[in-house]
């Protein structure tokens, strides 16, 4: 247990000093931004005033609000302070709206969607990859282009295809939003029910997108593992086929989860444009609007929450290939 | 390099992928040299012009040579273009509710319908459950039907601009046709206009051209920090080694995407041109070619002809060029081909998040499909403003994958079939 805890106590401490460089990038790059984002409020809240005076009193009081007026360091500790308290400060774009509380809302949204579709598509595609490269043939010489051909469509792409096929065209499944406009969220069946229906077009174009890539991915390594020595040793031995096909997956696998652990990033970026098509109440659909509305509290706040998303799920995955990789047990043991 | 090349082309996922990919650059380079209109010019009033051929109607009615063609099925076509779906329906209920047996009508069948409708329609007739509305609307609908039957052709007529009144200044009969090679103003529009009533397909073709410039640019951005980085922390080690892999780790575990994001976004509206996109897309992805090339040159260090070289007192930047680099060479490229693919996705991506290129300027594919989205083509059913965007990404990433899988199995045995 000791080099485990060596392990884990290693990669805890990688992943806090990555979480606090990513958190100054964070704070610094939006507000590199030029423009003056208080000053587009405070115009848009003037219209139709004519003192001088008074804009100029507005402007600062709002100023103030946001802490715009200080120095950037002091505003970086304002904010640091802020941040560990849950205020993440005022939107800017829905303004008096907090954003934690815009964040709230959409969160659970991502998070609900997202991982379930990444590890579904994750073991979808894993059994598949193995199946090609154990079955070969027919089976193989389809799934490979199919992969391929899926993979290298963009995540959009996937949305707009299944959304103009089973939303517009076959109105199986409805086109935009988390739940139908008229509902108030509630635990009641109607309601449960429209999320649900809502929830599988997002859910299923996230998923056959992950697919693509993770069989492509476990096919190679399950060809390489089965053409491996051991597997040919094994073979001599006269050892059931079941059984070598068993280490060889197992062996085959590890790759693939540090892969997951790799590609999460760029599925879960992916994943956020797929919510953008389907009007998908969460952070993907979060960004769009403080993009659009030059809001940057909202824009850091987003990203600093998908960047700890990342990196939590990424820590878990450490975690859990620490344990099922006996190489680590062995490496830290030393 | 002969061999090598022969190797390479013998792999067919390599030969597929290269030649979808050379099929697409030819339409790139030799379209816009045929179809010389501007990419972004807006010639269509009005939103989404479904795909076709577009005649001018003023110069067909006053073509100088009219033909007359004596087509048997002509009046038929032009009723059947006519009534749309709706209104057979309709027609079709009203014949039921008037009596007639559900089984002999045919709302398919043009001729049959109308000529049960001229039969059996009386506007005076009293059906149990019809409203008024409903009613009206079957009067007008017989009096288009009767407008359409009618076998007079139309009269031109001019405004006389003294009086006011109307002089008749040509007759078209129903059997007049114009020779389309022959009226002065015909437009093909292959894949309609877009939602500024832009030709789509040059744009298209513009916004192919410009994003794969902008893959290019990442990618050839990224190798280079990714091919330096790596070889410096690789061969050079020790504290180097350290400062970049430190680097290098931070950046693989945050998201590469919110990094784009917030720089895009820093950037400001005004500033994104093509050009910067491609150098932050560049600047955001080095991370997986660094780790592979240092992985690659760590095991080549050393090799005996390294250390030979380094015995016999070659620089350390004439060891990198002449004895190493060869060696890495191939993983390079095909570390290139996926950035660049990689970074035409991030550029579609990033646009429609609405942090894209700047609008005005260039079309690329992302632009196209973040104005496709935000006037909901999608749900509208326009399917030629936003589906040939999608081929054409598709088709991109898609060869170029191909080309890197068909390398991959020429450089690494164990994957061979």
């Amino acid at each position: 247990m000791k080099g485990y805890r060596k392990y884990f106590l290693n990669k805890l401490a990688w992943f806090l000093v990555t979480f606090v460089f990513a958190f100054i990038l964070n704070f610094i790059l939006p507000r590199m931004m030029p423009g003056d984002p208080v000053a587009a409020i405070v115009s848009r809240l003037a219209q139709g005033m004519s003192s001088s005076t008074g804009m100029k009193q507005v402007y600062e009081q709002y100023a103030e609000l946001f802490g715009t007026n200080k120095p950037m360091l002091e505003q970086f500790f304002i904010y640091v302070g802020n941040v560990i308290h849950g205020n993440f400060g005022t939107s800017f774009s829905q303004y008096p709206r907090s954003v934690a509380d815009i964040l709230k809302s959409s969160l659970l949204w991502t998070v609900c969607l997202q991982f379930p579709a990444i590890i579904v598509g994750w073991f979808i595609g894993n059994t598949l990859g193995a199946l090609a490269a154990y079955l070969k043939g027919g089976f193989d010489r389809v799934l490979m282009p199919v992969s391929i051909f899926v993979s290298n469509l963009p995540a959009f792409g996937m949305a707009i295809i299944l959304l103009v096929i089973f939303g517009v065209n076959l109105k199986w499944f409805p086109t935009s939003g988390g739940y139908g406009f008229d509902l108030i969220p509630s635990f009641t069946w109607t309601f449960m029910w429209s999320v649900i229906v809502h929830y599988q077009l997002p859910f299923w174009s996230i998923v056959l997108i992950a697919i693509g890539g993770q069989a492509i991915g476990m096919r190679s390594m399950a060809i390489y593992e089965l053409n491996s020595d051991y597997v040919k040793y094994s073979r001599f031995m006269g050892i059931k086929d079941r059984k070598i096909v068993g280490y060889v997956f197992r062996n085959a696998m590890l790759p693939q989860v540090t892969g997951l652990a790799l590609s999460i990033g760029t599925m879960v970026s992916g994943a956020l444009i797929a919510e953008i098509i389907f009007s998908y109440p969460g952070l993907g659909y979060t960004i769009l609007n403080s993009v659009m509305g030059h809001d940057y509290p909202l824009i850091s706040a987003t990203t600093l929450i998908i960047t700890l998303m990342v990196l939590g799920a990424m820590f878990l995955i450490e975690i859990i290939y620490g344990f099922i990789d006996p190489r680590i047990k062995a490496a830290q043991s030393d | 390099m002969k061999h090598f090349l022969r190797q390479v082309f013998r792999s067919p996922n390599f030969v597929i992928g290269f030649v979808i990919f050379m099929a697409l650059l030819l339409i790139v380079i030799i379209y816009p040299l045929i179809i010389t209109d501007s990419p972004l010019a807006i010639i269509g009033q009005g939103t989404f012009f479904p795909p076709g051929i577009y005649v001018n109607t003023f110069d067909s009615i006053n073509s100088s040579d009219t033909y007359i063609l004596n087509l048997d099925d002509a009046a038929a076509k032009r009723i059947a273009s006519k009534m749309d779906n709706q209104e057979r329906l309709d027609m079709g209920a009203w014949l039921v509710a008037a009596g007639i047996p559900e089984s002999e009508i045919d709302v398919t069948d043009t001729e049959k319908l109308l000529d049960q409708w001229e039969k059996n329609y009386d506007s005076t007739k009293n059906i149990p459950g019809l409203t008024n509305a409903k009613r009206n609307y079957y009067a007008r609908l017989n009096n288009s039907i009767q407008g359409v039957l009618s076998t007079e052709g139309a009269t031109i007529a001019v405004k006389n601009p003294e009086t006011g009144a109307l002089d008749e200044k040509g007759f078209v009969k129903q059997s007049d046709y114009v020779n389309i090679g022959q009226v002065a103003n015909v437009r093909v529009l292959p894949l309609g206009t877009d939602n500024f009533g832009r030709d789509m397909l040059t744009e298209l073709v513009k916004a192919t051209s410009i994003s794969l410039q902008i893959g290019l640019v990442a990618g050839i951005v990224a190798t280079l920090i990714g091919l330096t980085l790596g070889l410096l922390s690789g061969y050079v080690g020790g504290l180097v080694d350290d400062i970049i892999m430190f680097i290098t780790n931070l950046f693989t575990v945050i998201p590469g995407f919110v990094l784009l994001i917030l720089i895009s976004f820093s950037i400001g509206q005004d500033k994104r041109g093509a050009v910067t996109i491609a150098v932050v897309i560049g600047l955001t992805s080095w991370v997986w070619t660094t780790r592979a090339v240092r992985s690659q040159v760590i095991s080549l260090r050393n090799r005996d002809h390294v250390n030979l070289s380094k015995l016999s007192g070659h620089s350390v930047l004439h060891i990198i060029v002449a004895d190493i680099l060869p060696y890495i060479a191939s993983y390079v490229v095909m570390a290139l081909i996926l950035q660049i693919s990689s970074g035409i996705l991030a550029e579609a991506g990033l646009s429609i998040l609405g942090l894209g290129p700047r609008t005005t300027e260039v079309p690329t594919l992302g632009l196209m499909m973040n104005w496709a989205m935000i006037y909901q083509a999608h749900i509208l059913g326009k399917w030629w403003a936003y589906f040939p965007v999608l081929v054409a990404i598709a088709l991109i990433t898609f060869s170029m994958n191909l080309m890197n899988t068909g390398l991959d199995q020429v450089f690494n045995p164990a994957l061979r079939d």
